[in-house]
């Protein structure tokens, strides 16, 4: 392969920068400890898609539709604020 | 557990998470914007001068530029988790409205941003100084651009014009892609945002240069830095202001009730004042049924109403006129809330049949009619489209205070590094740098008004937050809102140290090197 090929000099600008990274270096091992927790244990774990866990497929309109039709105002914003009664000269 | 029935736990502890993510995101994502600003003129200089003083200082501002963007990487995708675990039938409703608005900003803003961030870092001696040079403002343009779509998709939240509910799909369909990408309220927070951005990037590096004056290090690259970053600070606090006034407009058209809690305006009418403080609670609802005004309100004559309509004796409805109902200044009418509760329900009462498989005509256009207050029908007292209105009466002053004060320190910043040896002067340094925390602040606050003033509303007017959540458990939500909150106090304490150190460090002097000045 010709050495000032264009494909030639793209792969040496990131081997090279890579090889000569400083504080990249401890920044990439945070990016990928973080990219590890965020789709290997937190996505997998912890954010499953509702939908897709609990419609069938093809199914998923008539899933969302029995949830927002149905759903009511929890009863605890239902209930209104007691009015306390005013005292005499008070504002 | 009845699966139907949603906990005010699950609805609070999802906002809750969701507002934790955002605030956590947004600490990097305008250190990113504005120090792309920042290194991009130093490195101009260094092309226009050849000196290198100026390619020291440009590479100096990209390597914490680096650390702040590779800290903030990924932090945006945990939102998107939350909308499909947490939030997912909002996310449903969404889908067809901000699938292209999110793939745009995937696609060409970050394959833009990765591809030239690269040549940036590793491109000193292996590219053309021209070359390197626009590398480096094409990393900013890339990270621009991505904030546009991110902040399309919100204005469409506050203002959900450009689409049509399909109630066969059960969602939101674009019907007009540029009514959505250039909305008014889209192109107002964009600048509003990114302009507010470049205050930070400016505030990071006076104070970075301001603690190098205090330790008497690195002086004239702190005396040259400071002089770039007051000019562009100044610029952009000023701008931030005049959009932000643009903004309150934008505001009393589609979101009154958010402008009437943000000045916490109880009742309206026209000559209003704007509010520069009053005694208002900050931890309890006032009264607003009962109480006149908010007690000890200052306030600037006719400046609500000229903020608002742009005329000094312009009507701005309170929230009591929300409530029960107003005259427009065209002379029509604005329905009461109670109206619009009673349309939300013929609304959804239309839904339920049409999907049980009444799809007649009348049907489909009685849910169409009133499809504008669909949200309303699943209202049960008025007061539940009140927003809490201490946290954005507090949040707005908070905002526009010490933006105001940014303008000040900025010009007197200038004053001093221009006319002064602002390396005598250490109070400024300390206040340099006491901006720093006060910028951020401030830059949230904006965040918490946006997002604050439009509950309890995930769609304005359309999808409330109880609708809008996933029918989970609060203590699965509660969980995962304490392991975001361990793993970003971590992360963040982690870039923190790394952005010290290499503070600490200083630049990097390159060797006196042979450089062509292009004839």
């Amino acid at each position: 392969m010709k050495r000032n090929n264009f494909l030639y000099r793209t792969f040496r600008l990131y081997y090279d920068g890579f090889r000569d990274m400083t504080v990249g270096k401890t920044l990439w091992a945070v990016i990928l400890i973080k990219l590890f927790i965020i789709f290997a244990i937190l996505k997998v774990f912890f954010f499953p898609d509702f939908i897709s866990h609990h419609a069938r497929k093809g199914q998923e309109s008539q899933f969302v539709s029995e949830q927002v039709l149905n759903r009511t105002t929890p009863s605890a914003q239902m209930t209104p604020r007691p009015v306390k009664p005013r005292l005499p000269g008070s504002r | 557990m009845n699966l139907l029935d949603i906990t005010t736990a699950t609805i609070d502890w999802s906002r809750a998470q969701f507002a934790l993510t955002a605030i956590y995101h947004w600490l990097f994502v305008p250190l990113t914007l504005g120090l792309a600003i920042i290194m991009g003129i130093m490195e101009t200089c260094y092309y226009r001068t050849r000196k290198i003083f100026w390619k020291d200082a440009a590479r100096f501002w990209q390597r914490l530029f680096g650390i702040n963007f590779a800290m903030g990487v990924a932090t945006g995708i945990i939102l998107e988790f939350e909308f499909g675990t947490n939030w997912s039938n909002y996310s449903w409703f969404v889908g067809d409205i901000f699938g292209t608005p999110l793939a745009i900003e995937g696609i060409f803003a970050f394959f833009m941003e990765a591809t030239f961030v690269a040549v940036m870092f590793f491109g000193w001696k292996k590219v053309s100084p021209g070359f390197h040079l626009a590398s480096t403002w094409l990393t900013g343009l890339g990270a621009t651009l991505s904030a546009w779509w991110i902040l399309v998709a919100n204005a469409w939240m506050q203002d959900p014009i450009g689409s049509v509910f399909n109630p066969d799909t059960m969602r939101f369909e674009m019907s007009s892609f540029a009514k959505i990408a250039l909305s008014p309220f889209a192109v107002d927070k964009f600048f509003h945002t990114v302009i507010s951005s470049w205050i930070i990037g400016a505030v990071f590096c006076v104070a970075v240069s301001g603690w190098y004056l205090l330790k008497h290090r690195e002086e004239k690259l702190a005396k040259e830095s400071i002089k770039i970053a007051a000019i562009v600070g100044l610029v952009s606090s000023v701008l931030t202001v005049l959009i932000g006034d643009n903004s309150a407009v934008m505001v009393s058209k589609v979101q009154p009730m958010k402008l009437a809690s943000m000045e916490a305006l109880y009742h309206g009418g026209n000559d209003q004042a704007l509010t520069v403080v009053a005694a208002v609670n900050p931890f309890k609802q006032p009264d607003y049924e009962k109480v006149r005004e908010a007690p000890m309100k200052v306030g600037v004559p006719d400046g609500l109403s000229l903020l608002a309509t742009r005329k000094i004796h312009g009507y701005v409805p309170g929230i009591n006129e929300l409530l029960n109902g107003y005259t427009l200044p065209d002379g029509t009418r604005e329905p009461s809330v109670e109206q619009k509760m009673a349309m939300g329900k013929k609304a959804i009462a239309a839904l339920v049949q049409y999907r049980k498989g009444k799809k007649d005509a009348v049907t489909k256009k009685t849910v169409m009619d009133n499809i504008k207050y669909f949200g309303y029908g699943y209202v049960k007292n008025p007061r539940q489209v009140v927003p809490f209105i201490p946290v954005n009466f507090w949040a707005f002053r908070v905002m526009v205070g010490i933006g105001f004060l940014l303008v000040l320190f900025f010009i007197v910043d200038l004053f001093m590094v221009y006319k002064k040896d602002i390396s005598r002067y250490r109070w400024l340094q300390v206040v340099s740098i006491i901006f720093l925390p006060l910028t951020y602040l401030a830059s949230e606050s904006g965040w918490l008004v946006a997002e604050f003033g439009r509950q309890p509303w995930t769609i304005q007017d359309m999808l409330p937050t109880w609708v809008a959540v996933s029918d989970l458990h609060s203590g699965s939500v509660a969980l995962t809102f304490f392991i975001f909150l361990a793993l970003f106090t971590t992360m963040l304490t982690v870039e923190i140290c790394i952005l010290f150190k290499q503070i600490k460090k200083g630049p990097e002097h390159t060797e006196k090197e042979i450089v062509k000045v292009d004839a």
